[in-house]
Formats: C-alpha cells, structure tokens, sequence
C-alpha cells in the first residue's frame, strides 16, 4: 500500500512500517521553542529530572512573542530562557531575531524530509518545505529536548489540489482563507494535509508558507507541500546538513481529496471572530478600520512587504489610522531595507516594528482601542486576540490590508493597484 | 467524580481559555486560573465550584499551544472537560498535565446538570437527566501518561516514551 508524505516522514524516522492510524514513537530532527511556551517547557523539563539535552545542536529558543519585553515580569521570564540556553549551550534567537517560525527557516533549521516539534501551533508553516513540522505544548516539547523522540499518531492526509492561475491582485493568503472558509475551523482535525497541484507550483516560496501556516486553522496536525526546484534554490548555500526530500507513492492512500481552482478567486476576508468567517473582500468594503497590521508568521515575508509597500509608494496613510509593519525577520528586516521598502512604509506614515510576533498576539505594539476595528495580515482573529476583547479583527492579504490603510476603511486591493 | 456541568459551544478555543495579554506575563498558574474563560464569560470562575465539569461542543481548544489552557483550568479547580472533540494540541497538553479530556457526546448536557464521570469505565451519568454516555478508550500511551499523573512524572521515572 502505497504512502503519503506524512506516513513516509514517520515511517523513516521511526523505523516502522507507519500507516494512518498508527501511533509511533519517532527520532526528532529539531525543536524549537518561544517565549510564551518556553518557560513551562523548561519547568517541565527540570520536573522530569532533565540534566541533560538529547537535541543538543539540533534545537532553538525564540525571544518573540513579546520582544523587546513590554514589562519587568516577562524580562524575568526571557531572562530565565538566556540562562537555561547558556547551561545547556543551546540556540538562543535573542529579541530583533524575528518571529521563530521565519528564524527557522532563514537558519534551515526545518529541513525538507525532516521531523520538526515547535511549542508553538504554527510550526507547521515549515510544511511547505516539505518538512513534518507540528506544534506541541510545552512539555510534550520539553520531553523532546529531553529524550530526542515523541509519540505522535500518523495523521490522515487529505490531499488538496490546487488549479488555475491566480489573478492580478489575489494571493497566497486568499488561496488559504478561501480553503478556511471551506474546510472550517475543525474540517481538517487529527489530519495532514497534503497540499498541491499547478497553483500550489506556481506560488513562490513565501506564498507557500502562508499557506501551510494556515493549516492549524483548519484543525491539521501538518501543512505538506512536495519539494521543488524553488524549495531547493530557497535552501541552496542556506543548509548544513544533508537533506531529502519526500514524495507520496503514487497510489498512496487519502481519507479526502479536494480541488479548488483559483483563477476566478476575489480577494478574501475573514471576519471577527473566528478564522473560518471568510467572505469575499466586497461583502466587507467600506467597513471603517482604526489600525492595519502587516507581518506576523503569516506575512511578514518579503514577497508581503513588497506588494503593501508598492500599493502605500508614494501614498499616506488615511488619518486616524495606525499603519503597523512588522518584518517576520531579522533577514526580512534587511532586505527590506536594502530594498527601500521600509522607507516606503515610513514616508507613508506606518510605523515599523522590531521583528516579531508581538502586534498579534496582543502582548504589546498595537493593542487596539475598545470598540475599535483592525485589519491584518494574520492568521487569528479570535476575540481578544490583539489584547482588547472589546476590538474587532479582520485578516487578509498584505495588500488588501495596505489598501485598507490609505483609504480608513476595508477597500479592495484591485482598485488601487 | 461527581459535578456541575458548565456548558459552552463549539470551537472554544485556547485565546478564550487563557488570553495572550495574560499568558505571557506569568508562570503562576494560580494567577492564570482567575482568568479563565474572561474573555467569553467574566463570571465563569465565580460560579465555578471545585470538582465540576466544563462541557463543550466539537473542536475545544483550538488555536495556539499555549499549555497554560488546561494548566488555567486544571488549577480553577476543573475536574475534566467533556467535548464531543478537541482540538489535538489542546488534547495533548490536557492528558500531559493530568486534567481528563473526555470526547463523548455532549449534546445531551444542559448547564447545570449534575454529572457522575467514571473514568476507568469510560461512562458519563447525568444524575439530573436521568441518561448516561460513553466515551471511546485512549491510546496505550496516553492511558500510561494519565495514569502516571501527567507527562512530566512519566518522565521522570522512565526517561523516555515506550509503547508497552
């Protein structure tokens, strides 16, 4: 019987014969933690006696969720990751790094072919490049920087072909909100997906990425995409270790298989207060915005900063609302700025933020005002989600986002282009 | 166990348990535990009484990995959820840190009602409706994580998983 990605990943490195349903317990390539999980993770892994580190090497700390610290209490917490990295000589990605997810792949930390846990629900971002990346808890992270294995149940896949070509205008992130839409918050629970097809080839790397970001918002274990020669150029000169990438068996087995064609695709929006809320950009136009977040894990990327920035170029920012960029990166913030984007930004009157995930997770740098309406690049909308229950959140596209900034309200990115 | 049912809806997810703009500040799950469910019912932890039950819709806990989410409602004095499904991250961390996850069909349970929870058994009474439910076994794994009181406490005696 022939195997998906996902049974292949965790066959290989569990030296079993892995079919869905199975549960394995598999050798970790990397793991990965942030400052909102790590903490616990540390306190777990000295309540499990741990004087020792099985992924020496092969595991990072991120300083990003509230980077640089907004308060006295999480500096203590940061502080405690810098000397837990420091006994155990492990990487520490300090504050200005970048979010962790970006971090992991600008230091090919997350390899095609390789088992990635991160103690963080996006860490199947790496899933585009091919990577069995999954998110955890802080001690199911803790007993992998441990013992160097977990136990994990092989998912079912449900396969996505994506068709078409996509039209001037939409993106990645419509691609992924429309599949939200569609497959609802917990269509996709317990399973991998498998996501490919013409449209998927023909997105760049970073487009990928937001896609299989997206993943855990449909309730999925893994965002699969198969290498490429773009996933391979993307890693040339970048990693250190061998690698291999995975194919499924052409008659492996799927619990789901779906097709969208994405050439008549709109821009899309979702709505407060739940991701899966997706309605077209019209349905929403002219709703009044007070702030507009772009980046985050989602799209702070450079192929994002670019379309928000050549639709702000020249442009101001609507009054009364804060236009808030947020590189996911460290390298992202340079290219940038090699670029001149982040000129662009701030002669538009956005403000620039240190790489991070602080804006969206509501822990500082932009928590909105009772009442108040956000539009942005993320991938939560939940209630509460920017540090004010009282607040509504609407994600999109970097560019609907950017055109949203100059016009004070939800516009459509096609009209300004 | 024997407690109230505290009924929520489907998708409750880990941002409504615990909000980020609290999570992040503190280890002290104490602290967390007056938090919990602010964001959706202020005066859930009011109500609450040590020993009951929260009860839910399909995919609870869903949304970030944060484990201060069962820790919160573990320490609120919870004694387990009960979901018709939960999201796998939420699911996981639950069994790691002690606090029962029961998949079972809820849709028969009011707020309110008292519930008779047998664990071993797999059965769920509803003492005020007179009914009774079950809920599907665990994997091995998760069972010998429970029944050592958590992840950090199998650990600690075996070092490292193993499958029998």
């Amino acid at each position: 019987m022939g195997k998906t990605i996902s049974e292949k990943i965790l066959s290989a490195h569990s030296e079993k014969d892995a079919h869905a349903g199975d549960i394995v317990i598999a050798e970790l390539d990397f793991v990965m933690a942030q400052d909102g999980t790590a903490p616990l993770a540390i306190r777990s892994f000295e309540g499990m006696g741990g004087d020792r580190v099985a992924m020496q090497g092969h595991a990072a700390l991120c300083i990003d969720h509230s980077a640089p610290s907004p308060l006295r209490a999480v500096s203590q917490l940061h502080t405690l990751m810098r000397e837990f990295a420091d006994k155990y000589d492990l990487e520490l990605n300090d504050v200005g790094e970048g979010v962790c997810h970006q971090v992991m792949l600008d230091k090919a930390h997350a390899l095609p072919g390789s088992l990635v846990i991160g103690a963080d629900s996006h860490t199947c971002t790496y899933g585009a490049v091919n990577a069995f990346a999954t998110g955890v808890g802080s001690t199911d992270l803790a007993a992998g920087l441990l013992s160097g294995s977990l136990w994990f149940r092989v998912p079912d896949t449900m396969k996505i072909t994506l068709t078409g070509k996509l039209p001037e205008g939409v993106y990645s992130k419509d691609i992924a909100l429309m599949m939200v839409g569609d497959i609802t918050a917990d269509g996709a629970t317990y399973m991998a997906l498998e996501i490919g097809g013409q449209a998927t080839s023909d997105l760049s790397l970073d487009g990928r990425l937001t896609i299989s970001n997206l993943a855990v918002e449909m309730g999925a274990k893994a965002g699969l995409m198969e290498a490429d020669e773009k996933t391979l150029a993307f890693f040339e000169g970048r990693a250190t270790e061998e690698f291999e990438p995975v194919s499924p068996d052409a008659d492996a087995v799927y619990a789901e298989h779906k097709e969208y064609d994405v050439t008549d695709l709109v821009p899309q929006v979702a709505k407060p207060h739940t991701v899966d809320n997706v309605t077209s950009v019209e349905e929403v136009e002219g709703t009044t915005i007070a702030e507009g977040l772009i980046g985050t894990c989602t799209n702070g990327r450079l192929e994002d900063l670019r379309a928000a920035a050549a639709i702000v170029k020249g442009k101001k920012v609507a009054k009364g609302v804060r236009m808030i960029v947020a590189p996911a990166s460290r390298e992202v913030m340079l290219n940038a700025l090699r670029e001149g984007l982040i000129e662009v930004f701030t002669e538009a009157g956005a403000s620039v933020m240190c790489p991070g995930c602080a804006s969206c997770v509501g822990t500082h740098q932009g928590i909105p005002s009772d009442g108040e309406n956000v539009i942005s690049t993320a991938n939560r909308n939940f209630k509460g989600r920017m540090g004010n229950p009282e607040a509504f959140i609407y994600l999109a596209s970097p560019a609907t986002v950017a055109a949203s900034c100059l016009a004070g309200k939800i516009t459509d990115p096609r009209k300004v282009m | 166990m024997k407690g109230k049912a505290h009924r929520f809806g489907d998708d409750v997810n880990t941002d409504y348990i615990i909000s980020g703009r609290h999570k992040f500040k503190t280890l002290d799950m104490n602290e967390l535990a007056k938090h919990v469910m602010e964001d959706l019912d202020p005066h859930f932890v009011k109500r609450l009484k040590k020993g009951d039950f929260m009860v839910a819709g399909k995919n609870f806990g869903c949304g970030s990995s944060r484990e201060q989410a069962p820790l919160a409602i573990k320490h609120a004095g919870v004694a387990a959820v009960l979901a018709s499904s939960f999201a796998r991250i939420y699911f996981r961390n639950s069994i790691n840190n002690g606090l029962p996850a029961i998949v079972c069909d809820t849709s028969g349970i009011d707020d309110g009602d008292e519930l008779e929870v047998d664990l071993e058994a797999g059965t769920i009474k509803n003492l005020t409706k007179g009914t009774e439910i079950e809920s599907p076994p665990l994997p091995r794994v998760m069972l010998d994580i429970l029944s050592e009181g958590g992840l950090v406490e199998y650990m600690r005696k075996h070092g490292q998983l193993a499958l029998e």
